[in-house]
């Protein structure tokens, strides 16, 4: 007896190019920003969400029909698409942005990503986000794009478990009092956090072979603009300046608990009882 | 208060933490200067080669002062090379290889190199004069017997010409391959065998024919589990620690007829045309110990101060930088040139040897100055610069000495110029 036919899961994994994280960050003559001529790769936050999309397919093994990753940036992004594709994703798109263009804001994202939604004929099951970018920390992408889609959504997951038959997924959050766990119904919006773990192994990302990164060059990237699918990708706020934090003055150190109290009394602090 | 999970803004510092261990020993280097545009990389060849560093830097790089120290090859290592793709660069998809050239192999040789010389060195043994050889002259059986695991790093590989009384004249081997029933029984030794003490297959080189001299050599493929093979212990050696070496015996080693390689007393072609290819993607290895050793000491003498300034500064110091980095630059445009010509079917005897002999010399010339840029701390073994000249010097005598190389190629002039 053939068993019925389970629904086969489309993933999107939208990623970003930003600085590497491993490079001294410099603030950039003018102080309009940091110097951009640096090392770049993927958010490692979006590197731990390919994987979980990877692992997500190792375990649903056919339940998973495609895994498209998406970027917003410059032609430089196509390394990172790239470098998706040679870790397992099957295509993607890019959303092609000129050189000089100023980077894109999360509202600016979360729309693109509506719009590419609505453009896929075989429709988007899951969304699995970085929760920020470590260039802006903004870590909005995600909630806005499941306001905007009006979709269920798990941010700052540490656990993920998909059940294409139920079509649900069961998601543990990390939150300040400790743990969540949430039954999403799909379409999702997960953002991934660092210690995400899947299957009590932790997701760190996997690295891509050379035969896997000739095999990426041959998979399909598909290349549209901003304006061809109707989003204005304008910023709305603006940078007024940046400067690096003031220089950190030595404090000192105290010898009794009664020099302590003085030493705050001088400095304004005063107590009060519970 | 400040949420202690997610809440928290993760900066860049905070993220460093989490994703990579504190090294406390040594700084960890962000800065190469190895030079893109005049290495003339193609954006194929640049992607291949940030893959091959980036698996170096972080399987291979934070071990390798341990590897030297234990004078141990790392088991662990033959899988994760294999699992990256880079045991079969040159051997065809069919067996589980590349389908790439030469000078992707050299490239790989020089960025595992830079992270560790002595793995490199058994890497280049065991995907080069082994796999290579075996993909180049093998019968179809052969290669689907043994290439496979080979390329998935299950099974270890080596090569085997020299013997205690034959090295440079490598074709006045004595271990002899007498014909019996069903195949062939070896007698002697060979001896420098790199990967000797755990290679499963292994390429040797034997008299089938001695008075014949050297149209009376055959290869052979053994297998370690033959009976009346074994091996002595590992050399201890003065560089290249971790690149197992030791001595090979045959005691009526028994081998069957599918085992020849090639044709029987054809070995000599079979042993020759291999050398040259070797000699070009081993020429790599230096290009690596040079690259290491220059972007250790041009950091150091940037941060190291005397007398108020960067001792980096001084002249005399501005001229070692100069001088290591030109000769490093080139070095790598002589082999880089040769390894091309190579792809293109340019086998040119003169030029793989002069490729070698060259960037041999001044990777150990790079690497010396390299260790006095350090000062003191070059000469104590908390810095590799030890590590990285104990293993340049090994090239000077390994894969062919320098006066071999010389003889070569003035040899190779001699017969161009011979009035007929």
């Amino acid at each position: 007896m053939r068993p019925s036919a389970v629904r086969l899961l489309n993933i999107l994994v939208p990623i970003k190019r930003a600085v590497d994280y491993a490079v001294k960050i410099r603030v950039n003559p003018e102080q309009t920003g940091i110097d951009l001529n640096v090392k770049h790769s993927m958010n490692p936050f979006d590197e731990i969400a390919v994987e979980e999309a990877i692992r997500i397919r190792e375990r649903l093994k056919d339940a998973v029909k495609s895994i498209k990753v998406v970027t917003i940036g410059p032609p430089k992004s196509a390394e990172t698409l790239r470098t998706a594709l040679a870790m397992g994703a099957d295509s993607a798109i890019h959303v092609e942005i000129p050189e000089s263009a100023p980077a894109p804001e999360p509202l600016g994202v979360a729309k693109t990503l509506k719009a590419l939604i609505e453009r896929q004929k075989e429709g988007v099951d899951v969304v699995i986000l970085g929760k920020q970018a470590i260039d802006d920390d903004a870590g909005q992408t995600g909630q806005m794009l499941a306001g905007l889609m009006g979709w269920s959504q798990a941010t700052f997951a540490s656990k993920v478990e998909v059940d294409p038959e139920q079509k649900i997924a069961n998601i543990t959050r990390e939150i300040d009092g400790g743990l969540e766990e949430l039954r999403c119904k799909f379409p999702v919006i997960i953002t991934t956090d660092l210690r995400q773990v899947h299957l009590h192994v932790s997701t760190k990302p996997r690295y891509a072979s050379l035969p896997n990164i000739m095999k990426a060059k041959k998979k399909p990237v598909e290349k549209l603009t901003a304006a061809e699918i109707g989003v204005d990708l304008t910023p709305r706020l603006e940078t007024i300046k940046v400067t690096e934090p003031p220089k950190r003055v030595g404090g000192g150190k105290v010898a009794s608990v009664d020099e302590l109290l003085a030493r705050l009394k001088e400095a304004g602090v005063t107590g009060k009882r519970a | 208060m400040l949420a202690l999970t997610s809440g928290r803004l993760i900066t860049a510092r905070n993220l460093r933490r989490y994703l990579r261990p504190v090294i406390t020993n040594q700084r960890s280097r962000q800065i190469s200067t190895y030079n893109v545009d005049i290495a003339g990389l193609t954006e194929e060849q640049a992607e291949f080669r940030n893959a091959v560093a980036e698996f170096a830097e972080r399987e291979l790089a934070p071990r390798a002062a341990q590897i030297d120290k234990s004078n141990n090859f790392p088991s662990d290592v033959w899988e994760k090379l294999g699992d990256m793709g880079l045991l079969g660069i040159t051997v065809s998809s069919k067996y589980g290889g590349l389908d790439l050239g030469y000078f992707h192999h050299t490239l790989a040789m020089e960025e595992l190199s830079r992270a560790s010389g002595s793995v490199a060195l058994s890497y280049g043994a065991h995907s080069n004069l082994c796999v290579n050889q075996i993909h180049r002259h093998g019968t179809e059986a052969q290669k689907q017997k043994y290439l496979p695991d080979l390329i998935a790093g299950k099974k270890v590989g080596s090569l085997a010409m020299s013997e205690p009384g034959s090295g440079s004249d490598v074709v006045s081997m004595s271990l002899r391959a007498d014909k019996i029933d069903g195949g062939w029984k070896l007698n002697g030794n060979k001896f420098w065998i790199t990967n000797g003490p755990t290679a499963s297959t292994l390429v040797v080189y034997a008299k089938t024919a001695p008075e014949r001299g050297s149209k009376g050599i055959t290869a052979f493929i053994i297998e370690n589990t033959f009976k009346g093979f074994s091996t002595h212990q590992k050399l201890d050696k003065f560089g290249m620690r971790g690149s197992d070496t030791c001595e090979l015996v045959f005691d009526n080693c028994k081998v069957p007829e599918e085992n020849v390689l090639g044709q029987v007393n054809k070995g000599a072609g079979v042993l020759m045309s291999g050398l040259d290819l070797e000699r070009l993607v081993l020429s790599g290895g230096p290009l690596g110990l040079a690259q290491a050793a220059f972007d250790y000491a041009v950091e150091y003498v940037h941060d190291r101060k005397q007398f108020g300034q960067p001792v980096g500064t001084f002249q005399l110091m501005q001229g070692k930088i100069a001088d290591m980095y030109t000769s490093l630059n080139a070095s790598r445009a002589y082999v880089y040139a040769v390894a091309k010509a190579c792809d293109r079917g340019r086998i040119s005897r003169r030029d793989c040897a002069g490729a070698i002999l060259y960037s041999t010399e001044k990777a150990i010339e790079v690497a010396l100055e390299g260790m006095q840029c350090l000062g003191g701390n070059g000469y104590i073994n908390d810095y590799p610069m030890g590590r990285i000249l104990r293993d340049s010097k090994l090239y000077a005598v390994g894969a062919g000495t320098q006066e071999i190389r010389r003889m070569l190629i003035g040899r190779e002039f001699n017969e161009q110029f011979k009035s007929s």
